[in-house]
C-alpha cells in the first residue's frame, strides 16, 4: 500500500467505487458522471445508487444507448473544464466510443499543443468468470494499451481502487478505469476514509517472494496470492506483483523482482497475442536478459473471438487457481 | 557401419588440434550432431558435433593429446544401418531411421566451428518444425530425440542451453559448467546451482518441488535474497568492491601504483587550461558519423579529431613531445600518442605509433581497433609501448575539469573533457549557445615552462576551433 492512512474502512470493491465518486461529487463541483442507467436506475451493480436525488440529474447524467456520444460528449465537457466520469455500462460495449477515446481523447493535449487537456475518466466493469457470455466477458485493455495518451488503470484492491480512482478523476489528461466485475462484491479489504490518491503507474508488490515473479492484475492477481499461498506451504516462495496500472508502466518494480527472482510467470485474462504479456515479456528481455533463468512463461486467454456462456467453455477460458500454482512449481522446479 | 571420425580443421591456419575432452565414452550412445568431443586448438576451442547418429566403439586419441587434422580419432557405428558391426553395447530403443545420410565434411574447412553452429541451429528449427519441444524452451518433458535411455537429456544439450543467467553467473564466479550437476528439470544447471558451486547459498534454494527447504531455512534464503551478503567463498573484487573489503592487488594495480607514485615524485606538475568552442566541429563530426561508420566499421568519435590536433601542435612545439633526463632534454624523433583506455578494474594506454602519419580517419580506424585490443584483452607489447605524449578523453565518463598524472618518460599530457553547451559572448558581443569544451594539460616542468605550454595550448584550440564542415578532410 501506498500511504497508511489513519482511519479504514473495510468495504468490496463496489463500495470503494461508490465511495470514491461520492466524494469527488461532494468536493468538486464540475465532477459529473454520465452512461446508461447511472441516474434513476443507479448503475446496474447499484454503485450510482441515490446519486441522481443527492446532486440532481444536471451532474448524474442519463444517456441514451449510444456509446460514442457518451464519451464524446464527454470529452466536450472535459475540454471546457468539467471533470467528467464517463460509464461505459460494460467493456463489451466500448467499442463504438473508439474514435472518441483513441481518436479524441488521448490526443487532445498533443493536437492542441498544449492549450486543451481533456481530463476525462471512463469507468468500465470488464472480464469474465460470471457467466456473462459473449457480451459481458471481454477484457479490453490490450486494445487500447497501444496507445499514447492514454492511461489505463486496472486495480482490484479497495484500497487500490480509491487511490487510483481519486487519483484518475484528478488526471488532467484521459484515463480508461478497469473494474473487474468477478471482484467487485467477492474481494473486500481496508480503505481509507478520507481523501485518498495513490500515484498512477505504480505496481504494488502484494507478496514478496524469491523463487518466481508473478505479474498480473485484476481478478488472477487474487488468484495468483492465493496459488501463492498453497505454495509457501511447499516452501516455494513467489512474489506476486499487481500491475495495479496497465499504461504507464511501472518497469522498475518488474525489473528489479525479476533481477532477484530470474523466473517470471504473467498471468492475465486478455488473451495472449499481441497483450499486455507480451509487452512486459519483451520489457524484460530487453533490459534483464542477463538474469533469466527460465524461458518468461504466459498463462493467458485463449486466442478464441470470446468466451462461452456454456461452463465448460468459461471454465475453459479462465485460468483456474490450481493451473496457476501447477505452472509456478514447473517454473520454480526448472 | 562404422565410421571414422577425424580431427577437424579449426580455422584456416590450423593443422593440428588436441582432445580437451571427450564428452562419451565407448559404448555411449551419440546422436547425429551431437557434440561427442572437445577440441582445443592455439586459436580457438569448440565442441565438435557427431557426424553420424550411433554408439561410441573406439576412442582412439586420448584425452589432452595433440594430432594432425584429418587424423582419426574415434569411431562411430552408426545404429540402424543393416551393416552394422556386432556390438555389445546395448542399443537404445528409439533407434535413429537408417537412411541417415553419411557426414559429408563441411565444403568449407576453413569455417567448420561456424558449420558447427549452423548445423545446431538446423537441428534446432528441425525440432521445431517437427513440433517436438526444445530442451530449455519447454517445460513439457522431452519425448524427442534428445533423451537418452533414462529419459533423460543428454548432459550436452543442457550444457550448450545454459540460461542467460547462468551463463553470467558462471562468468562472474568463474565456475566451470562442465563440474556442474544440474538440479533443475532434466538436470538443467540452474542459476541456484553456479551459486551453490561458487560456495554461495542463492535465493532461489530450491532444485525442484520436490525438494522441500525446512521453514527456518527457508527464512534464511529469503532474508539472503533480501541483502545478499559476500558469498563466503567469494573473494572481494574490484569491480564488485563492498564497504570493508580487503581487494588483493593485482599485477595490473600493483603496476600503476608504481607508476603513478614514480611520476608524480619525480615530475613536477604544472597544469593549465584552455576552453574550446567545438561547436562546428561537432557539426562536422554528426555529420560524417554515420556514412565513416558504414564504410570503415568504427565510429567516428571526437578523439580522431583531437588526435590529429595534438599531433599538429606537438610537430610545431617540439618541446611538448620530448622527455626529462639528466643528460638534457630529449627531443623525440617520433610522435606517437598514447590513449588512456578505461577497463574494468584498471587503466591501459596502448599507443598509436608515428601518430602524425595518419589522418583523422586513419587515426579513428587506429583508436578504434586499439581500444577493441584493450576492451577484449588482446593488448601486444607493441601496441603499449613507445608513447612520447598521452591524451585521455575524461570527458567520455562526464567530467568537465582534470588534473591528470603525466605518463613517465613524457613531457606532458592532455585531456578532453565532456562537451557541454553554454552561453558564450562570442566576438562581436553577441551571446551565443555554444558547444563548449575544456582542455586540460598537465606538464612536466623540468622540461617546459608555462609559456611554451600555453603556447601549445592554444595553438591546439585554434586547430581545434578551425575545424569545420569543408574545411577539414578527413
Amino acid at each position: 500500500m501506498a500511504v497508511a492512512s489513519p482511519a479504514t474502512t473495510t468495504m468490496n470493491n463496489v463500495e470503494a467505487v461508490r465511495q470514491t465518486l461520492h466524494q469527488a461529487l461532494a468536493s468538486d463541483p464540475n465532477v459529473v458522471i454520465l452512461g446508461e442507467d447511472v441516474g434513476a436506475r443507479g448503475n446496474v451493480f447499484l454503485i450510482t445508487k441515490g446519486f441522481i436525488e443527492e446532486f440532481g440529474a444536471e451532474r448524474i447524467i442519463d444517456t441514451p444507448l449510444a456509446e460514442a456520444s457518451i464519451v464524446g460528449v464527454a470529452v466536450g465537457m472535459a475540454m471546457e473544464g468539467l471533470r467528467p466520469i464517463a460509464e461505459i455500462q460494460f467493456a463489451d460495449f466500448i467499442y463504438p466510443a473508439f474514435n472518441q477515446i483513441v481518436g479524441e481523447a488521448a490526443k487532445t493535449r498533443y493536437r492542441s499543443a498544449g492549450d486543451y487537456t481533456c481530463p476525462l475518466v471512463i469507468r468500465t466493469p470488464y472480464g469474465g468468470g460470471v457467466r456473462g457470455a459473449l457480451s459481458h466477458s471481454v477484457s479490453i485493455e490490450a486494445l487500447f494499451y497501444h496507445v499514447p495518451g492514454l492511461k489505463i488503470l486496472a486495480p482490484s484492491f479497495p484500497a487500490d481502487i480509491k487511490g487510483l480512482l481519486t487519483a484518475a478523476i484528478e488526471d488532467p489528461d484521459p484515463v480508461l478505469f478497469l473494474e473487474h466485475k468477478k471482484t467487485y462484491r467477492l474481494v473486500k479489504g481496508p480503505v481509507p476514509t478520507g481523501h485518498f490518491s495513490i500515484p498512477i503507474g505504480k505496481a504494488d508488490v502484494k507478496r514478496e517472494g524469491t523463487h518466481l515473479s508473478v505479474v498480473s492484475y485484476g481478478l488472477y492477481v487474487h488468484q495468483a496470492l492465493e496459488a501463492a499461498e498453497k505454495l509457501a506451504a511447499e516452501g516455494l516462495s513467489v512474489e506476486v506483483i499487481d500491475l495495479r496500472s496497465i499504461r504507464p508502466m511501472d518497469r522498475t518494480t518488474i525489473l528489479a523482482s525479476v533481477k532477484k527472482t530470474r523466473k517470471l510467470l504473467i498471468i492475465h485474462e486478455d488473451n495472449k497475442f499481441g497483450g499486455i504479456g507480451a509487452e512486459i515479456s519483451a520489457m524484460v528481455v530487453e533490459d534483464a536478459f542477463f538474469d533469466l533463468d527460465a524461458p518468461i512463461k504466459r498463462l493467458c486467454g485463449p486466442d478464441v473471438p470470446a468466451m462461452g456462456y456454456a461452463l465448460p467453455l468459461e471454465e475453459e477460458f479462465m485460468i483456474s487457481t490450481t493451473r496457476m500454482a501447477d505452472t509456478m512449481r514447473e517454473m520454480i522446479a526448472f | 557401419m562404422a565410421t571414422t571420425i577425424t580431427m577437424p580443421q579449426l580455422g584456416e591456419t590450423v593443422t593440428e588440434g588436441t582432445v580437451a575432452q571427450w564428452l562419451k565414452k565407448v559404448g555411449d550412445s551419440v546422436e547425429k550432431y551431437e557434440s561427442f568431443v572437445e577440441v582445443s586448438t592455439d586459436k580457438v576451442n569448440a565442441e565438435v558435433p557427431a557426424p553420424v547418429s550411433g554408439i561410441i566403439r573406439e576412442l582412439i586419441v586420448k584425452e589432452g593429446e595433440t594430432v594432425p587434422t584429418g587424423a582419426p580419432i574415434a569411431i562411430i557405428d552408426e545404429v540402424g544401418a543393416a551393416t552394422a558391426a556386432p556390438q555389445s553395447a546395448p542399443r537404445p530403443a528409439t533407434v535413429q531411421p537408417a537412411e541417415v545420410p553419411p557426414f559429408q565434411p563441411p565444403p568449407r574447412a576453413s569455417q567448420p566451428a561456424l558449420d558447427a553452429r549452423e548445423v545446431l541451429l538446423r537441428r534446432e528449427a528441425d525440432r521445431q518444425g517437427a513440433d517436438e519441444p526444445v530442451p530449455g524452451h519447454s517445460f513439457a518433458p522431452s519425448n524427442g530425440s534428445s533423451r537418452n535411455g533414462n529419459g533423460h537429456l543428454n548432459a550436452p544439450d543442457i550444457l550448450r542451453r545454459v540460461s542467460p543467467a547462468v551463463r553470467r553467473l558462471a562468468r562472474e564466479h568463474s565456475v566451470d559448467l562442465t563440474g556442474i550437476r544440474g538440479t533443475g528439470t532434466s538436470g538443467r544447471i540452474t542459476a541456484n546451482d553456479i551459486l551453490a558451486a561458487a560456495g554461495r547459498e542463492g535465493p532461489a534454494a530450491v532444485a525442484a518441488a520436490t525438494i522441500m527447504l525446512e521453514p527456518a531455512a527457508q527464512a534464511k534464503a529469503a532474508a539472503a535474497a533480501a541483502s545478499p551478503p559476500r558469498p563466503p567463498g567469494a573473494k572481494p573484487s574490484y569491480a564488485a568492491a563492498a564497504p570493508g573489503d580487503l581487494i588483493p592487488l593485482t599485477q595490473a594495480r600493483k603496476i600503476i601504483a608504481q607508476r603513478m607514485l614514480e611520476s608524480k615524485r619525480t615530475a613536477p606538475h604544472a597544469w593549465t587550461m584552455v576552453e574550446v568552442d567545438v561547436t562546428k566541429l561537432w557539426a562536422l563530426r554528426s555529420a560524417e558519423k554515420e556514412k565513416f561508420q558504414r564504410e570503415k566499421g568504427y565510429s567516428l568519435t571526437l578523439l580522431p579529431f583531437f588526435v590529429y590536433a595534438v599531433v599538429q601542435s606537438l610537430r610545431a612545439f617540439p618541446l611538448m613531445n620530448a622527455r626529462f633526463t639528466d643528460e638534457g632534454i630529449a627531443v623525440n624523433k617520433e610522435i606517437s600518442i598514447g590513449l588512456a583506455v578505461a577497463l574494468e578494474s584498471n587503466l591501459i594506454v596502448p599507443v598509436i605509433r608515428n601518430a602524425d602519419e595518419y589522418s583523422i580517419g586513419g587515426l579513428a580506424v587506429a583508436a578504434g581497433k586499439l581500444i577493441e585490443k584493450a576492451r577484449s584483452g588482446k593488448l601486444g607489447a607493441d601496441d603499449l609501448s613507445g608513447g612520447t605524449f598521452t591524451v585521455n578523453n575524461t570527458g567520455a565518463n562526464g567530467s568537465i575539469l582534470s588534473a591528470p598524472i603525466i605518463n613517465g618518460g613524457q613531457a606532458g599530457i592532455v585531456t578532453m573533457e565532456a562537451v557541454v553547451k553554454r552561453p558564450i559572448v562570442t566576438a562581436d558581443d553577441a551571446i551565443a549557445v555554444r558547444s563548449m569544451m575544456n582542455v586540460c594539460l598537465s606538464l612536466d616542468h623540468r622540461v617546459v615552462d608555462g609559456a611554451i605550454a600555453s603556447g601549445f595550448l592554444v595553438d591546439l584550440k585554434k586547430r581545434l576551433e578551425a575545424m569545420a564542415r569543408g574545411a577539414t578532410v578527413l
